[in-house]
């Protein structure tokens, strides 16, 4: 029991409260022209998330703070935002990781509508475009169709999507172009493009190689910084590039 | 600190809608019954949240259904699991349904899609977990289909993914806050609902046949829980409020194995794959408590057991109060490749290595076995008699069918959102294909905008967090895996006080777009009307059963209590209680010992 001695320790270092200064971009449509900064101060434990830390604001301070969350533990996807200038999920960020000031911030390239609040309509509609759904016309029967280990690990990474739009929001070409799709449509492509069991791998690797799709992406790297699930979103986009190359069938 | 933005109240713009079927929530259970509905006929999905945020993602471990494809296995099997799992508390007619029709219901999610994870030969693996047996109780078997542990994060994208391809009608971020009805007495039949829209602060009346509740769970009345944020109760609530009945109410598990402090899950499959419980003196203690099944026994025993060892001094840490989840013994690949999701849990919110520290666990507030009592069609039922009110559909976890009684064994649920989200949503369309459109008064709006206004214009002194801080604590204090008369009458008094202050709360923030400073106020009415049906419940079942544990009652009386609790709203708000029976079956009661 030696390590979890050491290990409760490192916990009580955890539990001493710190002053979180807390910089956040606001935005209120019924008053505002343009988005504004307001500054908060709220006593933490560094175990504590940001999420934790937009809390105690809203229901300490000031409940007019508006921000998306709903399952606390990085699974649900709703509070993708920008932390010191880049995009995480406010949940499973803790202070003791990102410091005890921060600038927090709207996720860019979708259209703020209040303060963390952004639009993401146009988000899903991308998701939308790229089929994601499973397609096969065969009658498998009453009984499941076989799938070995080997297929069912080619796609396993792209699986894990949350469609918290971390990724798709941190990548200039998203920023700069309304037409590509962006990240997280293309891995949620790749799931079933890479899916032994599904038969419409020639119409989605058509639909990637559109001037919306794939071949905007420039290897910035940055969505695979940004997702919170640990997915290697460039690697997907390269994977399905080089599937339109080569193995188009 | 707090800016003034404009009170828009006497403004409010109602929109109309007319619909077949309307369902509310966009969980596993709303979306596996809108895939029934869709393309058949106008139906509107309303949900507070986007569908792929629902609470059903945050499910780790997995779905029981006995396919035999590792191990031998019959679906009778399961049902006897179930019931003896219930405390026998459970509609043995149910229960033989949903354990049927598991193999179909997994069967369904594969073809839609489903990535499972597969034996070698390409089959739907499975593992075991929690109070699963093979033959009546003989020794642990492997009945849990799962795919890595994020089995409920793939059940909902991949429900999304059938909705998204047939077309479904959603209405995102729109928080129904009341239920429509025409006629009165016999007459009476579900009418629509009314929805308030967050990106605008619109109304919106949706007229409708057919209306099916799925709002999931209501954990946040408990301090430490691994529900989301949005697991309020709301469409219980507010059915509550209009005359529906709630059942079973006293009956809440509570998780063994939630993240200490926080309530963050660590999934049961977790012991499913060997992990041990130990006490702070290092003691495998569940060898002690259920010699045969150990650390794999119900959750409400382990739980017990838990809270047994903390009370007397065996916890750990400074304050002697949690146990370890104990990993360290496991191989790390397997650690890697069956529990990739809750190793990263510990990592984050801990800072520990699951290969190598034991993990400090709690047990945390997880599943509402109560809740609006349907028969097995989803058909919500209003009385002990079974009297069903046309047009009114539950399912999921805001439902009581019963099959989990007073204790739901792990899988189960996701089981339940599956087999009776598809049966609510067929008998759902099949009664819409056979009646006329209700009609809806041009004032159905109008109880919602007024209470919108009221919270909005209030000067009242009382803070909603607070007040749902006070609650959480409360319950987790006095109501949660260990009761008694005492504990109970505590929560009640406070409970009591917090619902007059309750009336005194006001809000920052008075605008339109976005306001979840309102829909908190709003959600915190729910908690606070289902805590006093769950405590009502509690205090008057004078017996141990499941997860309602009496310590002033330790034992089961089947003579007197083997019945469902219906807690009604009388017109003071206060709690009335009738009973029904139990639905008997091949199964009789028996001690619970594993
Ligand atoms: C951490 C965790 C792990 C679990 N693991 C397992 C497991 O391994 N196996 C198992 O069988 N079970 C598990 N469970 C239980 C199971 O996941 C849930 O009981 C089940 O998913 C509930 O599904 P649901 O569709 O009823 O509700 P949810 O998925 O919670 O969906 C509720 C829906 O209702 C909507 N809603 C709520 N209120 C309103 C309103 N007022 N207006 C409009 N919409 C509204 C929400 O937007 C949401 O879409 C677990 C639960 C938790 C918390
Ligand atoms: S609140 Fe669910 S991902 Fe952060």
């Amino acid at each position: 029991m030696e390590t979890a001695e050491a290990g409760a320790q490192a916990q009580d270092a955890m539990m001493q409260e710190v002053e979180v200064h807390l910089r956040i971009k606001r935005f209120d449509p019924d008053v505002d022209k343009r988005p504004h900064w307001e500054e908060y101060f709220v006593k933490l434990k560094p175990s504590d998330t940001v999420l934790t830390a937009l809390h105690t604001v809203k229901w300490t301070i000031d409940g007019t703070l508006s921000f998306r969350r709903s399952c606390a533990h990085g699974v649900c996807g709703s509070d993708a935002m920008m932390i010191n200038g880049v995009n995480r999920l406010g949940c499973v960020n803790l202070i003791s990781d990102v410091g005890t000031s921060l600038v927090i911030e709207p996720v860019r390239g979708l259209p703020v509508i209040k303060d963390l609040v952004v639009d993401m309509e146009p988000f899903f509609a991308q998701y939308r475009s790229v089929m994601p759904y499973l397609i096969n016309a065969d009658d498998p029967g009453y009984t499941e169709r076989r799938q070995s280990p080997e297929d069912r690990a080619r796609f396993d990474d792209t699986t894990k999507c949350i469609l918290c739009g971390a990724c798709s929001t941190s990548c200039p070409v998203y920023w700069a172009n309304d037409q590509y799709v962006g990240p997280a449509a293309i891995v949620n492509a790749h799931r079933f493009i890479f899916d032994s069991r599904d038969q419409a791998r020639a119409e989605r690797l058509e639909i990637m190689n559109q001037k919306s799709g794939v071949w905007r992406c420039r290897t910035a790297f940055n969505c695979t910084d940004a997702c919170p699930r640990g997915i290697k979103v460039t690697e997907a986009i390269e994977e399905v590039k080089r599937a339109i190359l080569y193995d188009r069938s | 600190m707090v800016r003034e933005n404009p009170c828009k109240t006497g403004a409010v713009n109602i929109h109309y809608h007319s619909y077949d079927a309307v369902i509310v929530g966009a969980g596993g259970a709303g979306m596996r019954a809108a895939i029934e509905t869709a393309g058949k006929m106008r139906t509107a999905v309303i949900t507070k949240l986007y569908p792929t945020r629902s609470h059903t993602g945050a499910a780790q471990g997995g779905m029981c259904a006995a396919l035999s494809n590792v191990e031998e296995d019959y679906w009778e099997w399961h049902a006897f699991d179930t019931v003896k799992g219930s405390d026998y508390l459970g509609d043995q007619d149910a229960i033989d349904v949903m354990c049927r029709e598991a193999i179909d219901a997994v069967v369904d999610l594969e073809h839609f899609g489903l990535p499972f994870s597969r034996t070698p030969d390409g089959k739907i693996d499975q593992r075991r977990f929690g109070g699963h047996t093979r033959n009546h109780g003989e020794a642990p078997v492997r009945r849990a289909c799962y795919a890595a542990d994020r089995t409920g994060h793939m059940i909902l994208q991949t429900l999304y993914q059938r909705c998204v391809a047939s077309g479904v009608n959603f209405f995102n971020e729109f928080q129904v806050f009341d239920v429509l009805f025409e006629g009165e007495g016999e007459d009476r039949r579900a009418a629509g609902v009314v929805a308030y829209e967050m990106a605008t602060g619109d109304l919106h009346v949706f007229a409708s046949k057919g209306v099916l509740f799925a709002t999931g769970g209501f954990g946040r009345i408990f301090q430490i829980s691994s529900n989301a944020h949005t697991l309020t109760g709301d469409g219980p609530a507010l059915l509550f409020a209009r005359g529906i009945p709630l059942e079973d109410m006293e009956f809440y598990q509570f998780h063994p194995t939630g993240i200490y402090g926080i309530g963050i899950l660590l999934t049961e499959g977790a012991r499913g794959e060997g992990g041990i419980l130990r006490n702070g003196l290092g003691e495998r203690f569940m060898e002690r408590v259920a010699p045969t099944v150990k650390d794999l026994a119900p959750r409400d025993m382990v739980s017990r057991a838990i809270h047994a060892e903390i009370r007397e001094g065996r916890g750990a840490g400074p304050n002697k109060d949690y146990v370890y989840l104990d990993l360290t013994h496991l191989p790390p690949e397997q650690i890697d490749a069956k529990l990739p999701d809750i190793s990263g849990f510990v990592r984050t919110y801990l800072g520990l290595e699951p290969k190598t520290d034991p993990i400090p666990i709690q047990p945390t507030a997880h599943y509402a076995m109560g809740g609006i009592p349907t028969n097995v069609n989803g058909e919500v039922v209003i009385d002990s008699a079974g009297t069903v009110l046309p047009g009114l559909y539950a399912a999921g976890e805001c439902a009581c069918v019963s099959v989990h009684g007073a204790n739901r064994l792990g899988t189960n649920s996701l089981l339940d959102i599956n087999v009776f989200g598809r049966r609510g949503g067929r008998r759902m369309a099949e009664y819409v294909a056979g009646v006329d459109h209700p009609s809806v008064g041009k004032e159905a709006a109008g109880d919602v905008r007024d209470r919108i206004e009221q919270i909005k214009a209030s000067n009242g002194k009382e803070k909603v967090a607070a007040l749902r801080a006070e609650l959480q604590q409360a319950m987790m204090r006095d109501a949660s895996v260990v009761r008694t008369a005492e504990s109970l009458e505590n929560a009640s008094r406070v409970l009591a006080e917090l619902r007059e202050r309750y009336r005194d709360i006001s809000i920052d923030d008075k605008g339109s777009v976005f306001n979840f400073d309102l829909t908190e106020a709003i959600e915190l009415g729910s908690l606070l009307d289902l805590a006093g049906t769950l405590l009502a419940g509690a205090m008057a079942r004078n017996e141990s059963r499941g997860a309602h544990w009496r310590d002033d009652y330790p034992v089961r009386d089947d003579a007197n209590w083997m019945k469902h609790t219906l807690a009604y709203r009388e017109p003071d708000g206060t709690v009335r209680l009738e009973y029904k029976p139990v639905v008997g079956g091949r199964y009789q009661p028996m001690e619970r010992k594993y």
